[in-house]
């Protein structure tokens, strides 16, 4: 799950890191009322899941009631990447002397927790070449640890307090929210020497979300994706017309592949999970038919697992009660796979023996 | 290092050679029956299941059930368990599994917390055991042990070695393989998960020395960089068996878990041009479609004649 910014900030909050005055809403009334609340100058910030918000415009600073009736609904409108605004954030104007890099994250390939800082922040890390980077195990920082960063970054007196502080929360901050990864970037040094988190962004492990209730209400999920979870599909809504179904997510992903080499447009990418039944495919089916720029279905499925009847079953079952009405390419390998072709003889679905078949057929199919 | 093949099958010497115990931990579930079954019918010596609270049963009458693993471990001396278990139950069934001296643990539970499997793999080094998965369809010595939940027909005994992150990508290729007359000599699911047990370069290591491996097949996908330090460490030992890759998700938008939770593009991190382009230095060709996969290999063991 990926945090807004105003959300990882209530985590740094609950974990005692130094933040600036600040208020989120999701309307002007709102917004109105946390603008007396905090007193000019503050900066309005659009909340989105995605980074580059500052280059979009997306962060404006607002010093009077004119500058905050113009600019809080321009960046309130706003859409980035594709993201509308989740809310609007109003954070006090700070007097910054310096601005630094801390992150801890999840590294895949040294399989433990990393703390990379650098006291070059504001910008994306990946542009950086001073970097310090620290392999923290399971991700647990001790005082120690935190000290000689803060040592390497150059940072004395009060700045040097304060960032081992803020690390260690942050640390603790990853461990029990099971983060992947915990970012405050920039990290920055006030006129007083004092630490300020200016921005954040905390992404938590999806698996562990049944242990983290605490964290629900930062789930943002359409009515489809909650429907894909419960029924134990994985489900990513592309914008293309055909909707490409299939089991195991990396199957799924070939064929996504190999039909954007054809020329096709995938509509989504729906992996229905090595335990389909019936009612699952036909509860996979029924999301589909909710979608409405579909126009055609490539099923592409290699039945280890699943016995592939069950998946004609469906087909027939969701053309009987009239829930799809749309042309079916599918390439049914496996458990049972010739009795399903029988069963699906003389409807609107067509078998072909190879998943290129079945693209070729569908690319031709759809695009007329 | 452990000898991955004297664990699966062990030596001549051994009175169990060729036939060695495998623990089946969730034998009565939904999915662990159903797994159980389909191992032992493909000839894998299931010796001892084991779902708490049901200890004493038997298992289709004939495999002895136990409340714990180190009773099935104290009475079978199996090494090798394999778990069934929900996610949320796999950190303790694995450490139960590896404090009672397992020391190959095929974990197939999809959505397990990282913080779960760390901790695991954590245990799993200092007891000197290895984890495949977890999300791994298994690991199998086709025509003599399976330890997972691969369908048999794709498989045929040979002599080409497949890594691969995901399961049904796996049967697809060992299938197409397999119908060129490419059988294979163990096949390891890495996992599509962010960490693992097994990561590529670790799978790669226990295959690399077999004596008569005649090629390599590493099936990869979008995320993580597991693929790149694979093909750097083919460029710095000069591996020179044929290799030959697959990538999946190249059309997959980026920052989109896609099904896996490994899959994911973060910024360039992760991304199959980056992996694509690791292996062309490496001198891996990378297949368009997994139909490609024998055809590239074909290839390759030419130019190696």
């Amino acid at each position: 799950m990926r945090l807004l910014e105003f959300q990882a900030k209530e985590l740094f909050r609950e974990y005692g890191i130094n933040l600036l005055p600040s208020k989120a809403s999701t309307t002007i009334e709102e917004g109105r009322k946390h603008a007396k609340e905090l007193g000019y100058p503050f900066v309005i910030k659009i909340q989105v899941p995605v980074g580059g918000r500052g280059k979009a415009g997306g962060i404006q600073k607002c010093q009077n009631d004119d500058e905050f009736e113009l600019k809080y609904p321009q960046v309130l409108g706003l859409t980035i990447k594709g993201e509308k605004a989740r809310a609007i954030l109003l954070e006090k104007m700070a007097d910054i002397k310096k601005e630094l890099y801390l992150s801890l994250f999840l590294n895949r390939s040294k399989r433990c927790y990393t703390i990379i800082a650098s006291p070059e922040g504001g910008v994306e890390i990946e542009s950086v070449k001073n970097q310090i980077i620290k392999e923290v195990g399971l991700g647990n920082v001790s005082e120690q640890v935190a000290r000689e960063v803060a040592k390497e970054m150059k940072l004395d007196g009060k700045a040097a307090d304060d960032f081992v502080n803020i690390l260690q929360k942050l640390a603790k901050l990853t461990v029990e929210k099971e983060a992947e990864l915990a970012e405050i970037n920039p990290l920055a040094i006030m006129q007083d020497g004092s630490l300020m988190a200016l921005d954040g962004k905390v992404v938590t492990d999806d698996n562990s979300n049944f242990r983290h209730g605490e964290l629900q209400k930062y789930q943002e999920k359409t009515e489809i994706e909650e429907r894909a979870e419960k029924s134990g599909f994985s489900l990513v809504e592309l914008d293309g017309n055909i909707a490409v179904v299939g089991n195991g997510a990396g199957l799924v992903m070939s064929t996504l592949d190999m039909l954007s080499d054809n020329g096709g447009k995938p509509a989504c990418f729906l992996d229905v999970g090595g335990g389909a039944t019936t009612e699952s495919v036909y509860e996979a089916l029924t999301l589909i038919s909710k979608m409405n720029r579909v126009k055609g279905i490539l099923v592409n499925l290699y039945g280890g697992i699943v016995k592939t009847t069950v998946v004609a079953e469906a087909f027939l079952k969701a053309y009987d009660g009239n829930l799809i009405n749309l042309p079916v390419f599918a390439r049914l390998k496996g458990t049972e796979s010739e009795k399903a072709k029988e069963m699906l003889k003389g409807s609107k679905t067509k078998i072909y023996d190879s998943v290129e078949e079945a693209i070729n057929a569908s690319v031709m199919g759809i695009k007329k | 290092m452990i000898d991955i093949f004297k664990l699966l099958r062990g030596t001549p010497d051994e009175s169990d050679y060729k036939k060695k115990g495998v623990i089946v931990q969730g034998i009565t579930g939904a999915y662990g029956s159903v797994h159980a079954r389909n191992m032992i019918s493909y000839g894998t010596n299931i010796i001892a299941g084991v779902t708490p609270g049901k200890g004493g049963q038997k298992f289709e009458g004939k495999v002895p059930i136990y409340n714990t693993v180190k009773e099935a471990v104290d009475v079978s001396g199996a090494k090798i368990s394999i778990i069934f278990v929900p996610a949320k139950f796999f950190l303790g069934a694995a450490k139960e599994a590896l404090e009672a001296g397992i020391k190959l643990l095929v974990a197939i539970p999809e959505h397990v917390p990282v913080r779960d499997t760390m901790e695991v793999l954590d245990l799993a080094n200092k007891k000197g055991a290895i984890i495949i998965g977890p999300n791994t369809p298994g690991i199998m010595i086709p025509e003599l042990i399976k330890i997972g939940i691969m369908p048999p027909m794709p498989f045929k005994a040979g002599n080409i070695a497949v890594l691969s992150k995901s399961g049904t990508l796996l049967y697809e290729i060992a299938d197409a393989l397999t119908n060129a007359g490419f059988g294979q000599s163990i096949t390891i699911g890495i996992g599509g998960d962010p960490i693992n047990g097994t990561r590529m370069i670790d799978a790669f290591d226990m295959i690399k020395d077999i004596p008569d491996l005649e090629g390599l097949v590493i099936v990869g996908e979008i995320g993580g960089d597991s693929e790149e330090i694979l093909a750097q460490r083919i460029i710095d030992i000069g591996f020179k068996k044929p290799t030959v890759a697959y990538i999946a998700g190249r059309a997959a938008p980026k920052e989109k878990r896609m099904g896996h939770a490994g899959a994911i593009v973060m910024g360039t991190y992760g991304s199959a041009e980056s992996k694509v382009s690791m292996f062309n230095k490496a001198n891996v060709p990378v297949a368009n479609r997994p139909s490609q996969v024998p055809v590239l290999l074909a290839g390759k063991m030419q130019q190696s004649d």
